[in-house]
């Protein structure tokens, strides 16, 4: 299961910021790319994203393997795109300039191929951001940020058994796995869709049962320790705002602001090079 | 409907969404672009029917956010909010199902794959398309044979999995009130 993102310990001034402002910071990137389909902001933010990634230092051994689904998920996503919608990009700009034509109803156009290039560096827009948050943040840091930025303590809590257990779940679903394949369960992709399904379920059925288990356990153990008592709760692993943190904070707040105003100001969502 | 959120619930939200995302890898194709057959479907709506609407909703939020930022480095919101809608939806029965009490019977299997046909419907071919439209202004009849491909390999799997794992849960959670005083 290496091909999970996980956090590492190093010291970069990215590691040293606060987890609340990252998680800011994570929230504000996302909502702007999401927001937006300007294509001068969103290639702004590719570059803007890429530099921060470069800072954090992160290796390719921890990414590359996403990096590689990702990349997939991309092309194929844009494939079906077209194959399904060959003409979104004429709708959208409203002009049309043929390229080439391929076969049947489909021919190339500028505007597809633009309109299509303008979905792929929305999606690319995110991707380091996501990267260098996961990896520099550590996860129980970040259960104390959402609690400082005013979500209720139970759902920080939440989140955090979450990333604690994501590990131990998935360890104990490989040892399931082993242990019905040794028994001669077939996983791999020869067996029908029916079997498989049954196959699958003689995983999760022992996998779900203990797991329910586990949160009698361990709700147990919290309850014991009275948890839930107070309305507030103080955070071991919690830093305090330095001034580096509020530097960033401001400034990610003004990128926000400045793309959804250079994104909106003509009242269109897309930069159109068509017009 | 008033249910009341304690310690239990939040852990069952935080192992809940651990095992939703282990399970984000176990998938089985169904041939249309990023479509799969999800078991994880099926642990979401075991977990919504045990413990209810909240624990349904916050699984299905962030263990879906969780599981694609950690496999696919970003979160596709537009699928991850109706996630957090099928979770809701089909939880808000929790009570009639009564797994845990381990009286689910027939009746109560029709009633939970009724609920879990239409909670599917509104979160997979209306909120998820829409959504995909609004926030990635994607091709309308692409997003819609998405929506109505995983609305389908989301009914099955919870039709079998789902159903089987509430029989068998119920099963179990019945043993203590099963015995017999002996005479």
């Amino acid at each position: 299961m290496a091909r999970i993102l996980t956090y590492e310990e190093r010291d970069t001034w990215i590691h040293r910021l606060s987890g609340v402002t990252k998680l800011i910071f994570f929230l504000l990137w996302m909502l702007a790319s999401m927001l937006s389909y300007d294509t001068r902001v969103l290639l702004t933010m590719v570059l803007g994203s890429l530099v921060i990634y470069k800072m954090s230092k992160i290796e390719w051994r921890q990414i590359g393997t996403v990096l590689k689904f990702i990349l997939f998920f991309l092309v194929i996503n844009l494939l079906a795109i077209f194959a399904f919608s060959p003409y979104e990009g004429v709708n959208i700009y409203g002009s049309r300039t043929d390229i080439v034509h391929l076969f049947g109803n489909y021919w190339l156009t500028k505007e597809q191929l633009f309109y299509e290039f303008n979905v792929l560096i929305k999606y690319v827009t995110i991707v380091p951001a996501v990267f260098t948050f996961i990896i520099t943040t550590n996860p129980s840091e970040f259960a104390a940020s959402l609690n400082r930025i005013g979500i209720s303590y139970n759902v920080g809590y939440s989140v955090a058994i979450a990333l604690r257990y994501i590990p131990d779940v998935q360890d104990d679903f490989l040892k399931i796995k082993h242990a019905q394949e040794a028994r001669g369960i077939e996983m791999s992709g020869k067996a029908s869709l029916l079997s498989r399904i049954k196959n699958t379920a003689s995983i999760i059925f022992p996998l779900i049962f203990t797991s329910m288990d586990r949160i009698d356990v361990v709700g147990n153990a919290m309850e014991l320790r009275g948890f839930g008592k107070h309305k507030k709760r103080t955070w071991y692993a919690g830093k305090t705002l330095k001034k580096a943190d509020y530097i960033v904070i401001t400034v990610s707040v003004i990128i926000t602001v400045a793309a959804l105003i250079i994104t909106f100001h003509d009242g269109n969502r897309f930069y159109n090079p068509f017009a | 409907m008033k249910t009341k959120f304690g310690v239990k619930e939040v852990v069952a939200i935080g192992i809940g969404a651990a095992l939703f995302v282990a399970l984000t890898q176990v998938q089985i194709p169904l041939g249309i672009p990023n479509t799969y057959l999800q078991p994880r479907a099926a642990l979401l709506a075991f977990l919504a029917a045990v413990f209810g609407p909240v624990v349904g909703a916050a699984v299905g939020l962030i263990g879906h956010a969780l599981g694609d930022i950690f496999f696919y480095g970003s979160a596709w919101w537009s699928w991850v909010f109706p996630e957090a809608i099928f979770g809701f939806i089909l939880g808000v029965f929790a009570k009639k199902y009564s797994i845990k009490e381990g009286g689910f019977g027939k009746k109560e299997i029709i009633h939970f794959n009724v609920v879990q046909i239409i909670a599917n419907a509104a979160a997979w071919i209306l909120a998820a398309p829409v959504l995909d439209i609004l926030i990635y202004k994607e091709p309308v009849n692409k997003v819609f044979l998405q929506g109505v491909a995983a609305w389908l390999g989301n009914v099955i799997i919870i039709a079998i999995l789902g159903t089987l794992l509430a029989v068998g849960y119920s099963k179990v959670g019945a043993k203590s009130s099963s015995l017999t005083k002996e005479d």
